[in-house]
């Protein structure tokens, strides 16, 4: 069909802007891979929950963002995600690294079977399943019959890994290095993704799901399936954080954590993988500096700072970042 | 009645479809012989777009049967319809709004393509070929179209008249054998509509294709369309040629009646 229209010419603009945004990812890793380098112990440590909150973020994104689902009830893959890569590690000797595919499998497994029946709810209605779902893991996760393999209410404590080969790094750093490994990993897998025919077969069912039936979309397939991705990198991150938080209970995993992951998935761009970055760091540092302006009322503080960054930014960082670049870009115009 | 092997592309055959009370469609029988264009009028309430719904599987008929190919497409589900080579636009625009007319094209590619999750993911070689193959099938279609412009564009801030000709170019990314055209004259200009007419043409001359178009614009249906389909408060008043149908004492009353009201 249309074989006599004439072949159009795909535009070379795109290469020049292509080697610059490679050049930039590429200046952004050096920065990350020396970083542990100059900072302190406890700021490595930190660091790495930012990647480990990315991570767990660009799942909700995946399944929020781009598929149009929503989700309160992450912490529960995260939580699923930690439990698995702790139980492992704990009761069968499993080396850590190796917990985190078991993890993820079984994340996927439970997400896509949580997806089947959600297929059915639209917006609130799945927004509340899922709040019921975030409420009634940690509540599971205290149940006697369980406490053998998930250690009740006292949780599970795990032992933090040496870096190996004799390589000259402290734990904390190794731990780092590990951890921006799978970042890296997970972030380049979701960029692929999403710039795919999956990715534009998940973003015309968020946009309009009748026209993308009519496509010839597989909308139930295409739904339980990022529904089982999303929770699948919600649980890696989880088994990271169990890695290296050294430290699983249930109340770390409550219905606050999936308001934490939304807040860091808002602040940094609803739609835009890389914001998943700026969402973490979000998250992990600015509650702390809200509490060094008033312990009493940091909640309080935290709440205005999310506000006024709303306000200022309503599309996230991902609008600050994209304006920025395009001001870069017409400046090299001139 | 036995299924016989036929000339048409489609076949309706005796279609009903009800809303709680109400009849949209009744007994409703027509056949489409393939390249043809084909009107299908009526009043405002008629049963038009719900007849297209029915052909891509949106809605199910409570009683009746489409064949196209002489096979039934009732047991088939929605998202099969593109592949069987039924392509359509809608009455109020249906794209994706936040993405590019050029993502919205690849879309309207999507069954003529293939990928999976793992393998996009892993952007294996295979599925880059594919990617590459369906991208310049796209381009091509933004050319034919006219669109080279607004390629990147996002959809959603393009003028309406573009956004209606980037809905027909999503259509036929799918390669449709059968185009369902919903009202693709409604809020174009009249310049626009000339070129409309034009391009219509041009696609059945250029594309294998068999075009079905809802339109109130009787200019534009009666001369672009070899054969006209009317309906009525959901059922088929008369189908021939333009000049008959236009004489058609029944058409003529029901586009009077709906004047009156
Ligand atoms: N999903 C639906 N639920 C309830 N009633 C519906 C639905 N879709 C259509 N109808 C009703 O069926 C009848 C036919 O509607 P339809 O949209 O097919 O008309 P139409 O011929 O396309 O009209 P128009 O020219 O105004 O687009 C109308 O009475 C309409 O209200
Ligand atoms: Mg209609």
């Amino acid at each position: 069909m249309l074989e006599s229209v004439p072949e159009p010419a795909v535009p070379d603009v795109l290469a020049p802007s292509l080697i610059g945004r490679n050049g930039l990812m590429l200046a952004l890793l050096a920065v990350a891979l020396l970083l542990p380098f100059v900072v302190q112990n406890f700021l490595i440590f930190q660091l790495t929950l930012v990647l480990v909150y990315a991570i767990a973020i660009i799942g909700l994104n995946l399944l929020t963002g781009f598929n149009g689902q929503f989700s309160l009830g992450h912490s529960a893959f995260y939580a699923l995600g930690a439990y698995v890569a702790a139980m492992l590690m704990d009761k069968v000797d499993f080396p850590y690294p190796a917990t985190l595919p078991v993890a993820g499998i079984a994340c996927f497994v439970f997400g896509f079977l949580f997806g089947l029946p959600a297929l059915r709810l639209e917006g609130v209605y799945l927004a509340l399943a899922t709040f019921a779902l975030a409420v009634a893991t940690p509540q599971i996760l205290k149940l006697s019959p369980l406490e053998y393999w998930t250690g009740g209410v006292q949780g599970i404590v795990i032992n933090k890994p040496d870096a190996p080969f004799g390589l000259p790094l402290t734990q904390d750093q190794w731990l780092y290095f590990f951890t921006l490994f799978v970042t890296v990993i997970m972030t380049v897998l979701a960029h692929n993704l999403v710039a795919s025919r999956t990715g534009r077969a998940m973003m015309a069912i968020r946009d309009n799901p009748t026209a993308a039936r009519s496509m010839g979309i597989n909308i139930a397939l295409y739904k339980s399936l990022t529904f089982g991705v999303s929770a699948l990198y919600t649980g890696i991150a989880g088994a990271l954080g169990a890695i290296v938080v050294q430290f699983v209970a249930p109340d770390s995993f409550t219905f606050l954590l999936s308001i934490t992951l939304l807040v860091g998935l808002v602040v940094g761009g609803v739609g835009w993988i890389p914001g998943a970055f700026f969402g973490g760091a979000f998250v992990l540092f600015v509650p702390n500096f809200a509490e060094s302006i008033s312990k009493g009322l940091s909640g309080a503080v935290y709440g205005v700072m999310i506000i006024l960054l709303i306000f200022v930014l309503p599309t996230g960082a991902s609008g600050l970042v994209r304006a920025a670049l395009q001001r870069l870009r017409a400046h090299k115009i001139q | 009645m036995p299924a016989r092997a036929s000339t048409s592309l489609l076949s309706v055959r005796d279609v009903a479809v009800s809303f709680g009370g109400i009849v949209a469609l009744e007994g409703v029988s027509f056949d489409l012989e393939p390249g043809l264009i084909v009107g299908l009028i009526g009043p405002n309430g008629a049963g038009k777009t719900t007849l297209f719904n029915c052909l891509s599987r949106l809605y199910t008929p409570s009683s009746g049967d489409i064949l196209f190919d002489d096979s039934s497409i009732l047991a088939r589900p929605p998202h099969q319809i593109a592949e069987l080579g039924i392509g359509r636009t809608f009455q109020n625009l249906a794209l994706f709004r936040n993405l590019s007319v050029l993502d919205n094209i690849n879309i309207g590619g999507h069954c003529r393509s293939r990928s999976d999750y793992l393998s996009d993911a892993l952007h294996l070689p295979w599925t880059r070929r594919a990617e590459t193959s369906l991208d310049l099938r796209s381009r091509r279609i933004v050319s034919y179209l006219g669109l080279d412009g607004v390629i990147e564009r996002r959809v959603g801030e393009l003028p309406f008249g573009t956004q209606k000709r980037v809905e027909l170019a999503r259509a036929l990314a799918s390669s449709p054998r059968l185009l369902l055209l919903d009202e693709p004259a409604c809020g174009l200009n009249h310049e626009e509509v000339e070129a409309l007419s034009a391009i219509i043409r041009q696609i059945r001359a250029d594309l294998d294709v068999t075009i079905l178009v809802v339109e109130h614009h009787m200019g534009l249906v009666m001369s672009i369309s070899d054969r006209v389909i009317a309906l009525n408060f959901g059922r088929k008043i008369a189908e021939g040629v333009p000049s008959l149908v236009q004489q058609d004492a029944q058409v003529i009353s029901a586009y009077l009646g709906m004047q009156r009201t």
